[in-house]
């Protein structure tokens, strides 16, 4: 397959746009000077990832990603970014001084991991249809074969709450103890 | 669409992911970057479930689990965050010394 082949393909056009948008808001995300745009930019390659899976027909995940990580998980973060009271504008100092070797190191991965994807994958086709998996069968499966695993994560959920809640609450000093039980 | 296209996005992501893990000096963007990377591994699993489609789509409940864990790591790590933050007045991976010679 040559690549005027694979452009004229209109669904290779969507794939290059929200490849794009991925690739320059993941790159924001570990470069950006500023704390709070980092966080957005995050937004920028998660609901990119969710436009793929769109496009890879999985439907349900990428409404899943959408919810949990956009809904829940950034505004967590921007939560985290407020109460440890991180410097919001302009900040020189976000990264270490030392990018030679991580960017060596991130590079090299990436090359190597693309040429082993290509050399192993190279021409194989997803002959998908762009009919969506119905979430039916992603129900019946996550509370047939999967429900020990479903049963298991939902403890990691609880201890995950749990343990929030205990490192999270401030311990009272003696005297503010004394202070809440005379009210 | 080929197969590779989408690996090889995911793998750039993984590797800012791998970047932004060693080069972020406060504790909260190196949360960040790792969700970067856990996204990328559920492109890889999506991917790879629409090649070998299984009657129980396996890959994307697998990447529903990863979802789940990574949100379960983001609130136990900022407790802990907020716990450091609380401690040291710091939320900067230099100012974290206490166990280091």
């Amino acid at each position: 397959m040559t690549f005027v082949d694979w452009i004229s393909a209109p669904v290779n056009w969507v794939f290059t746009i929200i490849g794009l948008v991925v690739i320059f808001s993941g790159f924001r995300v570990v470069t950006s000077r500023n704390i709070v745009h980092a966080a957005l930019y995050l937004v920028g390659a998660l609901g990119g990832t969710a436009g793929l899976f769109l496009m890879l027909s999985a439907e349900f995940v990428a409404w899943v990603l959408v919810l949990v990580y956009i809904g829940a998980v950034i505004v967590l973060f921007l939560f985290g970014i407020m109460i440890t009271r991180a410097p919001t504008g302009l900040d020189e100092s976000l990264n270490s001084d030392h990018t030679a070797l991580p960017a060596l190191l991130a590079s090299g991965f990436f090359l190597m991991m693309s040429w082993a994807s290509i050399d192993a994958f190279g021409t194989q086709v997803i002959d998908s249809t762009g009919e969506p998996v119905p979430t039916e069968i992603i129900g019946e499966s996550l509370f047939g074969r999967f429900v020990i695993p479903f049963e298991v994560v939902s403890f990691v959920l609880l201890a995950a709450l749990i343990g929030g809640i205990t490192l999270a609450r401030r311990d009272l000093s003696p005297a503010e103890e004394e202070e809440r039980s005379a009210v | 669409m080929l197969l590779s296209q989408f690996l090889v996005l995911a793998a750039a992501l993984f590797a800012f992911g791998i970047y932004g893990l060693l080069v972020r000096r406060n504790i909260v963007l190196i949360l960040l970057s790792v969700e970067l990377m856990l996204n990328a591994v559920n492109i890889n699993l999506i991917a790879f479930e629409s090649i070998w489609v299984s009657p129980e789509a396996i890959g994307q409940i697998f990447a529903i689990f990863v979802i789940t864990v990574a949100a379960a790591e983001v609130g136990i790590g900022l407790a802990i965050v907020l716990m450091i933050f609380r401690n040291r007045k710091s939320a900067n991976v230099d100012d974290l010394n206490l166990m280091r010679w």
